[in-house]
């Protein structure tokens, strides 16, 4: 199967994808609450800027406005029913910058969590999650969208549900999920128990990885933990700029471009192939990312103390990888279930 | 292991050992197990408010340490605490019967905007696992319904939460709104979520920042403690 993404990664090395989405909508003026997929029909003129934004600072893809775009999370803004149409008009606005760009750019079509604990732990059953999903993906679809993106997931329950659901859109996709726990999701998945469940997808994404979770340095620890399993799909690292903090009435994250850049060589070091921030990451920041990508040399595999020199320590001492994460209490029955 | 050795007959153990199963028991999250034990307890005798502090809360606060530790996860925790709650259905009425001492008493709810409510989720089931009163506002507050809450319930802690960059500065729209209405005081505000950190909690006004459920937990109980203490010095 052929398409645009795998087209340019066939060519290059390293893509840089986008930035924040709901960071640089704030600054445009969305009020805290407020859903940001409704902009998609109330503003295009303001999506169009977030994405160009983006291409313009020399992201090779970007993701559309429509992370929150599925019925469930729309349910709560009354607007459970329009999950398709206003993900169909986030790619439609993303297919027009793309195409008018002055180097190829490809649309990722944006699919975030539906919020909900699936079975057992929760009510959310597959069939269900697949459907809400693929809905999702079918509006996209038809927006023009290159590849489905699924990010900052964090059961594996629901990262399969929504491949299931691409597959039945019959769409090219790529997956992220957010370790934002001790170095591994909230359901409590290592980096390299998500390697291990896109081995056992059958459509394959064509890319997987990281994206928000705690800072830099967390992210990056999450990357080396991918490689070091020699994954054959190429890996994603979309990392927050930093730590949020309220100034002034509004967040900013206190990651600075100049920091950002040295991320995005690091991560490419750790063995990232498509690179991008994430919350707080704003169109300064993407220049420079790209300018270092383009300047400086492919360096070594990072150690972890370069990365925590680089760019801050870790939240946890054990990412649950390395078998230094503490056991957990050994009871008598779960000694007897083994 | 023979299966005689991995049988445990949860009546021929004595209290202490009991005590420790259903430690054990909460950690694994077996529902019927912990509901049988508080039954044998009371039948022992036992007062209510006893089998949830030493036995209860005594198995959740290892839950909720694990939690903080990195050791367990969300999974762990809601089958924990949904154990918990299989106990705590037992008890609920009887602890009102006995006029049990009263912990303190919350109201929770994530913010407009956001649906999320698994951190909010288990902060609630870890409040009730220490022995608060929990009201729970669900997903999706604007500012009214925190207001017409309080007002209602007269808590001892507000709590929020927030998962996303996008709604996580609502919060300070309900801080400030307290604060207008003159009775920002009144209450204990505590927020939490993913994105937020402690420098933020101050930002906004905020009492404290609790990173996580154990946290919040650790968190109302000294602010409580702090609150009996100024009542008894007043």
């Amino acid at each position: 199967m052929t398409n645009a993404l795998t087209r340019l990664l066939e060519t290059r090395d390293w893509l840089l994808a986008d930035g924040a989405t709901g960071t640089n909508l704030f600054n445009m003026g969305l009020s805290s609450g407020d859903a940001p997929e409704m902009w998609n029909e109330e503003h295009p003129d303001r999506i169009k800027a977030l994405y160009k934004g983006a291409v313009d600072a020399g992201s090779d893809l970007f993701l559309t406005n429509s992370f929150g775009g599925n019925a469930s999370r729309l349910k709560l803004h009354g607007a459970e029913k329009r999950a398709r149409e206003l993900s169909r008009i986030s790619a439609e606005i993303g297919r027009d910058v793309a195409d008018a760009a002055d180097h190829p750019v490809i649309v990722a079509g944006s699919v975030g969590p539906t919020g909900e604990i699936m079975e057992p732990m929760g009510s959310l059953t597959h069939a269900t999650a697949v459907e809400i999903f693929h809905e999702q993906a079918e509006g996209l679809k038809e927006g023009g969208a290159d590849v489905l993106w699924v990010e900052t997931i964090s059961a594996p329950e629901e990262y399969k549900a929504a491949a299931e659901a691409f597959a039945l859109a019959d769409m090219p996709w790529c997956g992220t999920m957010s370790f934002d726990t001790a170095g591994r999701t909230m359901m409590g998945l290592t980096s390299s128990g998500l390697v291990d469940l896109v081995g056992k997808i059958p459509n394959a994404p064509l890319a997987f990885g990281a994206n928000c979770g705690v800072g830099a340095s967390d992210l990056l620890r999450t990357i080396l933990g991918f490689s070091a399993r020699g994954p054959e799909v190429p890996v994603i690292a979309k990392g927050n700029a930093g730590i949020p903090k309220y100034v002034d009435g509004h967040i900013h994250y206190d990651g600075t471009p100049d920091l950002m850049a040295d991320y995005a060589c690091l991560a490419r070091d750790c063995g990232a192939t498509i690179i991008g921030g994430c919350c707080g990451t704003m169109p300064d920041h993407l220049q420079k990312m790209r300018a270092a990508l383009e300047t400086r040399p492919k360096g070594p595999r990072p150690t972890l103390d370069q990365i925590t020199e680089a760019l801050g320590g870790f939240s946890s001492a054990s990412d649950g990888t390395d078998g230094k994460a503490p056991p957990a209490r050994t009871t008598r029955r779960s000694r007897a279930r083994g | 292991m023979s299966e005689e050795d991995d049988e445990i007959i949860l009546s021929e153990l004595n209290d202490e050992d009991l005590v420790q199963q259903m430690f054990d028991d909460l950690y694994d999250g077996l529902k019927e197990e912990i509901e049988e034990s508080v039954n044998i307890l009371l039948e022992r005798g036992w007062e209510p408010y006893r089998i949830l502090t030493e036995a209860l809360v005594g198995g959740m606060t290892i839950v909720g340490n694990d939690f903080r530790d990195g050791i367990l996860f969300v999974p762990e925790v809601l089958l924990a605490a949904g154990a918990m709650k299989g106990g705590m259905a037992i008890l609920k009425p009887l602890l009102a019967e006995t006029g049990a001492p009263r912990v303190g008493k919350m109201v929770i709810g994530t913010v407009k905007g956001d649906i999320h409510d698994i951190g909010k989720n288990l902060v609630s089931m870890m409040m009730e696992g220490a022995g608060f009163e929990v009201v729970d506002l669900g997903i999706n507050n604007a500012v009214e319904s925190y207001l017409e809450a309080l007002e209602k319930e007269q808590p001892d802690i507000l709590g929020m939460s927030a998962l996303l960059t996008t709604t996580m500065p609502y919060m300070k729209v309900v801080i400030d709104t307290l604060v207008e209405k003159g009775i920002r005081d009144d209450y204990t505000v505590l927020v939490g979520g993913a994105p937020l950190n402690e420098e933020f909690g101050k930002a906004i006004g905020a009492d404290a920042y609790c990173r996580d459920a154990a946290v919040a937990v650790e968190t109302a109980k000294s602010f409580m403690a702090r609150k009996h203490n100024q009542l008894s010095a007043g």
